[in-house]
C-alpha cells in the first residue's frame, strides 16, 4: 500500500467528518413525515391505537395476582403462606432493631404494651457513630457524622429517623448477603447470568410504585413489606457489581488459587470474594444509599419514618415540616454514604496486627459497649440521657414557611412570569408536538433506528417494546412521560454539558462540582421535590425542575470523565500544530469524547425517568400518575402495565444510545 | 558436574502436546491429528502450543524462552493442567496428567508442584506471614505448623521482619520474595517459576537471579522456568526450550544453542552473546598428551574463566573433572577461536 506521504486529513482527523444524512435514514424520515401529514382524519387507526386491538394486560396481570394471592399452592402451603412467612422472618430482625434503637423492648400488643427494656438512649446512638467514624475515617469524619444525628436531635427527627434506620439496618444486611449470592452464582454460571441480566434490567427500569402493590397483596402492609420492596429495589447493583468485580479478579490469583489445589468452595470465599473486596466495598455502599431512598419512598407502604413525614407533609402542602423532614433525610443521607466510604477506604488498608490484648486490639467495641452501658443506666434516672429533652428542641417549620412566603411576596411574579413563558413556549407545544405524532410511525421510527444502529435484534426490541406500549393502551401517557423526561434531559444536559467542559479544565472547580454532585446523587429523590414544590407549586413545570436537579449529575460527571480520558499526546499534538484552546476543544477533545458524554446522557435519561415517577405527587399526567394512582386504588395490573411501559421506555432509549455510542466509538477508533 | 538429562529419571515429560483455541477445537483436533497452520487458519483456530515435546531431568533448571505470544505461558499451563491441552500427554512422575481425576489433580498440586508468578498474585488481604501460610492453611493444616513452616520459608527468602506487612506495603523484589517462600512452603517437588522477575527493575532482576541461583543450589528442586529473556536464560539454565509461534523450535544446553543454532531465528539470539562466557571448557577439551602438567581448569568453567590463564605464555592447560582427575586437555588455539567469534 502507497499512501500520499502528506495526506493529512487522514492523519489529523480520521473519520471525524460530522456525520452525513444518510439515504435510509432520508428515506425513513420522509416516510414519517408524510404519515404524520395524511393526518389523523384519513389514517385514524395508524395516530390513535385501535380500541379492539388492545391487549388487555391489566386485567390478566390483575387475574394472576388474584390467582397468586388467592389460589396458588404448593400443596402443602399456599402461596400466600410463603410469602407471609417470609414476612415473619424478616419481621423478626425489624422488630428487634426497631426496639432497640426506636420504640424499646415491649410486652403486651398495641396501646397496652408495657415497655421492659428502653431503647438505646440518644446519646448512645450518636456515641456509636462517632466512634464508628472514628475508627473508620478519623476526627473529621467523626465530627461529621455526630454533627449529622445530633441535627437529627435537636430538629425534632429523631423517632422518624431511628424508624427509618431500623429498615435499613435490616434491608442492607440481607441485600449485601442476597446480591453477593446472586452475583456470585451469575459469575459462576454463565446459563443463569444471561437469564438474570433481563430481570435486573426490569428490576432496576420499573418504577418503584409499580411493584408497591404486589408486594402489599403477598406481603401485607406495614414495614416489612417495606424492607422486600427496598430489597428489590437495592439488590440488582450489589448483584451486577459482585459479578463484574469477580470477573476482574486477575487470572494469575485464579491460577494461584487452582496451583495451591484450592476447591471450589475455597476458591470462592478464600480467593476471589477477598480479591474484589474494593469493588465489592462500593457494592455495599449502593445498597446503603439506594435501601435509604426506597425506605423514603416505601413509607407509602406502610415503612413510616422521615418518608413518611415528608409525605405527610406533602399532601397538607406544609413546606416547612417537609423540608424538615427532607433535610433529616439529607443528614442521614450524608452520615450514612460517608461512613460506608470510609469503610471501603479502611478495609482496603488494614493496619498490622499486633499481638495486644482484647481491650488494646477492640478499644473502639469496649469503648462504645461501656458508653452503651453507662448511659442506659443513667437514662433510667436522667431522661434528657434517655431521649432528646422536648425543652431544647428547635422546630425551622416556621422559619421556613416565612422564608417561602417572602419569596414568594417578592419573587412571585418572576417566577410565574419565568414559569408561563417557558410552559406557553417550550414544554405546551412540545407535549402537543409528540401528542399528534402518530403511533405505528413512532414505532416504525424506534425499529429502524434500532435496525440502523445496532441490527436486526435491537430493531426487534425497540420495534416490539414500543408497540406494546401502544397495544397495552398507554401510549397517550407514554408521550407525556417522554415529554417530561425528553424536556428535562435536555435541560439538565444544558446546563450540565457546559458545566462539565468548565469544571474539566479546572481542577479546583472540578473538586467542588464533585463535592456538590456527590451530595446531590447521595439524597433520596423524595427530597428534590420539596423546594420545587415550594417555588412553583405543583404542575408539569415544577416536576421538570426537580428531575433537572435530580439528573443533572450524571451529564456533568459523565463530560468532565470523556473530556479528561481523551489522549494528552492528541492534545499535544493539536497544540503543537497551532490549534487555538476553542479549537482544541471543539475539534480533538469534544468529538473524542462524544460516546462518554453519550452515555452519560443515557444515564441522565435514566435517572429522569426514575424521577419523573416519584414527581407524581406533584400532579403530572404521565405514566408515573398512572403508577401512583393504580398504587392508591391498589389496582396491580393498571400498576404494572404502566411500570412496564416506563421500563420499556427505559430500555429503548438504553439500548439505543448504548448502540449509538459503540458505534461511535469504533467510528473513532477507540475500541 | 550437573548431568544432563537421560542418564537422570525424567521429572516432566510432555509429548506431543497441542493447545488449540478457537471453537471446536477438541473435534478438530481429532480428525486432523497433526494440523498443518493451514488446516488450523480453515477451521478458525489459533494454536498456542504446537506438538510440543519436552523432557525435564529430575533436579535441573529447565528453562522455556519465547518472546511475547510464543505460547509459552500457555504451554507452563498445560504442564500443570491449569490449561487443558487439546491432545498429547503429559507425565509427572510417569503418571499421566491429563487422564487424573479433579482430585487426584487437587493433591498432586496441593503437596507435589508450586508455582511463582510474574505480578506475583499476592493477596491483597493477606500479611506476608498469612500469604506465604495460604498453600498450607487451604490443607487444612493448623495454625502453629503451618506458621512455622512460613517462617522458616520466610527467613529463607531474607524476609524476617517483614512477616506483618501486608503486600503493598513491599517492593516489587520483596513481593516476588513473598511469592517465591509461598510457592516453596508445601515443599514442591516440581516448581514452576511463569517469568518471576519480568515485572522488576533490571538491576532488582539481577540481584533476584542470585538469589533464585543462591536457593537453587540449597533446594535441588526440578525447575521449569520461564522467562522472555535470552540473557536470563543462559544464565539461569541447564538446558533451554526455544519457542515461536508455539512451536519448540530448538532445546538443548545453552552451549548447544550458542555453538549451533539451529534456525536463523535462534541465531538472532545468540549473536549479541559473548560465546566465552557460554562455552564450557568441556566442550573444547581434547585428550590429553601423556604426562600433562602444570596449570590446571575445572571441566565445568566457561572458556572466558579459562582465557587468563594461557596469559602466562603456555599453549596447552590441563582439565580437570570434579573430583581433581586429568580429563583430556584445553588448546590455546580453540580458546582463541571462541574468543574471536564474539
Amino acid at each position: 500500500m502507497t499512501a500520499p506521504a502528506l495526506d493529512t486529513s487522514r492523519v489529523i482527523a480520521p473519520r471525524l467528518t460530522p456525520a452525513r444524512i444518510s439515504v435510509p435514514w432520508l428515506v425513513a424520515g420522509i416516510a414519517f413525515v408524510a404519515l404524520w401529514l395524511a393526518g389523523p382524519e384519513r389514517l385514524p387507526a395508524l395516530f390513535t391505537y385501535p380500541k379492539d386491538w388492545l391487549i388487555p394486560a391489566a386485567r390478566w396481570i390483575g387475574d394472576f395476582m388474584k390467582w397468586l394471592v388467592n389460589e396458588a399452592s404448593f400443596g402443602l402451603f399456599t402461596f400466600t403462606q410463603l410469602t407471609r412467612f417470609i414476612a415473619a422472618i424478616i419481621d423478626l430482625p425489624y422488630r428487634f432493631a426497631l426496639s432497640l434503637i426506636s420504640t424499646g423492648f415491649l410486652s403486651g400488643q398495641g396501646s397496652g404494651a408495657v415497655q421492659i427494656v428502653p431503647p438505646l438512649p440518644w446519646i448512645a446512638v450518636i456515641a456509636i457513630v462517632v466512634l464508628l467514624g472514628l475508627y473508620a475515617g478519623g476526627r473529621r469524619l467523626a465530627i461529621l457524622v455526630g454533627v449529622c444525628f445530633g441535627f437529627l436531635a435537636v430538629f425534632g427527627q429523631w423517632n422518624s429517623a431511628m424508624v427509618t434506620l431500623a429498615s435499613i439496618l435490616v434491608a442492607v444486611p440481607i441485600g449485601v448477603v442476597g446480591g453477593l449470592l446472586l452475583g456470585i452464582a451469575a459469575y459462576r454460571w454463565e446459563r443463569f447470568e444471561r437469564a438474570l441480566t433481563p430481570v435486573l434490567d426490569l428490576m432496576q427500569t420499573i418504577p418503584v410504585f409499580a411493584y408497591l402493590v404486589p408486594i402489599l397483596f403477598l406481603f401485607g402492609f406495614g414495614p416489612t413489606a417495606a424492607v422486600v420492596a427496598t430489597l428489590i429495589y437495592a439488590m440488582p447493583p450489589m448483584t451486577r457489581i459482585t459479578t463484574l468485580a469477580l470477573k476482574g479478579v486477575p487470572s494469575e490469583i485464579l491460577d494461584l488459587g487452582r496451583m495451591i489445589g484450592c476447591t471450589r468452595r475455597q476458591m470462592t470465599w478464600r480467593i476471589m470474594v477477598p480479591s474484589a473486596r474494593d469493588s465489592l466495598m462500593v457494592g455495599v455502599n449502593q445498597v446503603i444509599m439506594l435501601s435509604l431512598n426506597m425506605v423514603i419512598i416505601a413509607s407509602m407502604i406502610g415503612a413510616g419514618g422521615l418518608g413518611f413525614d415528608v409525605l405527610a407533609a406533602l399532601r397538607r402542602l406544609d413546606i416547612g415540616a417537609g423540608l424538615e423532614a427532607g433535610l433529616a433525610i439529607v443528614a442521614l443521607a450524608v452520615a450514612l454514604d460517608r461512613l460506608s466510604q470510609a469503610y471501603a477506604i479502611k478495609a482496603g488498608e488494614s493496619a498490622h496486627a499486633a499481638e495486644a490484648g482484647f481491650v488494646a486490639r477492640h478499644g473502639y467495641l469496649v469503648g462504645a459497649l461501656a458508653f452503651v452501658m453507662i448511659t442506659a443506666i443513667i437514662g433510667l434516672v436522667v431522661p434528657a440521657v434517655q431521649s432528646y429533652p422536648d425543652a431544647l428542641k428547635l422546630s425551622t417549620g416556621t422559619f421556613f414557611n416565612e422564608v417561602v412566603r417572602w419569596i414568594n411576596v417578592n419573587f412571585f411574579d418572576t417566577f410565574e412570569a419565568v414559569k408561563n413563558a417557558l410552559l406557553l413556549n417550550v414544554l405546551v407545544p412540545f407535549k402537543r408536538f409528540l401528542a399528534e405524532l402518530p403511533w405505528a410511525g413512532v414505532v416504525a421510527l424506534l425499529a429502524f433506528a434500532g435496525w440502523r444502529l445496532g441490527g436486526w435484534r435491537l430493531a426487534l426490541t425497540t420495534g416490539a417494546l414500543s408497540f406494546l406500549i401502544a397495544a397495552t393502551g398507554q401510549w397517550d401517557k407514554a408521550t407525556v412521560t417522554v415529554y417530561l423526561c425528553g424536556i428535562s434531559v435536555v435541560f439538565a444536559a444544558l446546563i450540565g454539558i457546559p458545566v462539565g467542559v468548565l469544571a474539566a479544565e479546572r481542577d479546583r472547580l472540578w473538586r467542588w462540582v464533585q463535592a456538590v454532585i456527590d451530595t446531590l446523587q447521595t439524597l433520596p429523590s423524595f427530597v428534590y421535590l420539596m423546594p420545587a414544590v415550594m417555588l412553583f407549586r405543583v404542575g408539569d413545570f415544577t416536576a421538570m425542575i426537580a428531575v433537572v436537579a435530580y439528573a443533572i449529575a450524571p451529564a456533568i460527571r459523565y463530560t468532565v470523565l470523556g473530556l479528561r480520558r481523551v489522549d494528552p499526546n492528541l492534545i499535544e499534538a493539536g497544540r503543537a500544530m497551532g490549534c487555538t484552546r476553542w479549537q482544541i476543544l471543539t475539534k480533538i477533545k469534544l468529538k473524542l469524547a462524544l460516546p462518554e458524554i453519550m452515555l452519560g446522557l443515557n444515564q441522565t435519561i435514566m435517572f429522569a425517568l426514575s424521577m419523573l415517577v416519584i414527581t407524581a405527587l406533584v400532579g403530572t399526567r404521565d405514566l408515573g400518575q398512572e403508577v401512583y394512582i393504580a398504587l392508591t386504588k391498589a389496582d396491580t395490573g393498571r400498576g404494572l402495565v404502566a411500570g412496564l411501559a416506563v421500563a420499556f421506555i427505559a430500555i429503548i432509549a438504553d439500548r439505543l444510545i448504548a448502540a449509538g455510542a459503540a458505534r461511535t466509538k469504533k467510528r473513532l477508533g477507540l475500541v | 558436574m550437573r548431568p544432563i538429562s537421560r542418564h537422570m529419571t525424567s521429572k516432566l515429560v510432555c509429548r506431543n502436546v497441542w493447545k488449540l483455541f478457537g471453537p471446536n477445537a477438541q473435534p478438530f483436533m481429532t480428525q486432523t491429528p497433526n494440523p498443518s497452520p493451514d488446516d488450523l487458519r480453515r477451521a478458525g483456530l489459533v494454536a498456542a502450543c504446537r506438538d510440543v515435546n519436552l523432557e525435564v531431568a529430575e533436579g535441573e533448571i529447565f528453562v522455556i524462552m519465547g518472546l511475547s505470544g510464543s505460547g509459552k505461558s500457555t504451554l507452563v499451563r498445560c504442564l500443570s493442567r491449569l490449561v487443558e491441552p487439546t491432545a498429547g500427554e503429559i507425565l509427572f512422575n510417569g503418571e499421566n496428567l491429563l487422564a487424573a481425576s479433579d482430585q487426584r489433580m487437587i493433591e498432586i498440586r496441593r503437596h507435589q508442584m508450586g508455582m511463582v508468578f510474574q505480578n506475583f498474585a499476592l493477596l491483597p488481604h493477606l500479611t506476608v506471614l498469612a500469604n506465604v501460610a495460604f498453600p498450607l492453611e487451604v490443607q487444612g493444616i493448623d495454625r502453629a505448623r503451618r506458621e512455622a513452616r512460613a517462617q522458616k520459608m520466610i527467613d529463607l527468602v531474607g524476609l524476617a521482619g517483614k512477616e506483618a506487612f501486608f503486600p503493598r506495603e513491599l517492593s516489587g523484589g520483596q513481593q516476588q520474595r513473598v511469592g517465591i517462600a509461598r510457592s516453596l512452603a508445601v515443599e514442591p517437588e516440581l516448581w514452576f517459576l511463569d517469568e518471576p522477575f519480568s515485572a522488576l527493575d533490571p538491576l532488582i532482576r539481577r540481584e533476584m537471579q542470585d538469589e533464585f541461583m543462591r536457593l537453587q543450589s540449597v533446594l535441588k528442586k526440578t525447575i521449569v522456568f520461564i522467562t522472555h529473556d535470552f540473557d536470563e536464560a543462559i544464565r539461569l539454565a541447564d538446558r533451554i526450550a526455544i519457542m515461536k509461534d508455539g512451536e519448540v523450535v530448538q532445546s538443548g544446553t545453552p552451549e548447544d544453542l550458542v555453538l549451533s543454532p539451529a534456525t536463523p531465528y535462534v541465531a538472532e539470539f545468540t549473536r549479541a552473546v559473548p560465546k566465552a562466557k557460554v562455552v564450557r571448557v568441556g566442550s573444547l577439551t581434547k585428550p590429553a598428551p601423556a604426562g600433562l602438567n602444570g596449570a590446571a581448569v575445572p571441566v565445568r568453567a566457561t572458556v572466558a574463566e579459562a582465557a587468563p590463564l594461557f596469559a602466562a605464555g603456555v599453549d596447552l592447560l590441563r582439565v580437570v573433572d570434579a573430583d581433581g582427575a586429568t580429563a583430556g586437555a584445553l588448546h590455546r588455539a580453540d580458546v582463541v577461536d571462541i574468543m574471536m567469534r564474539g
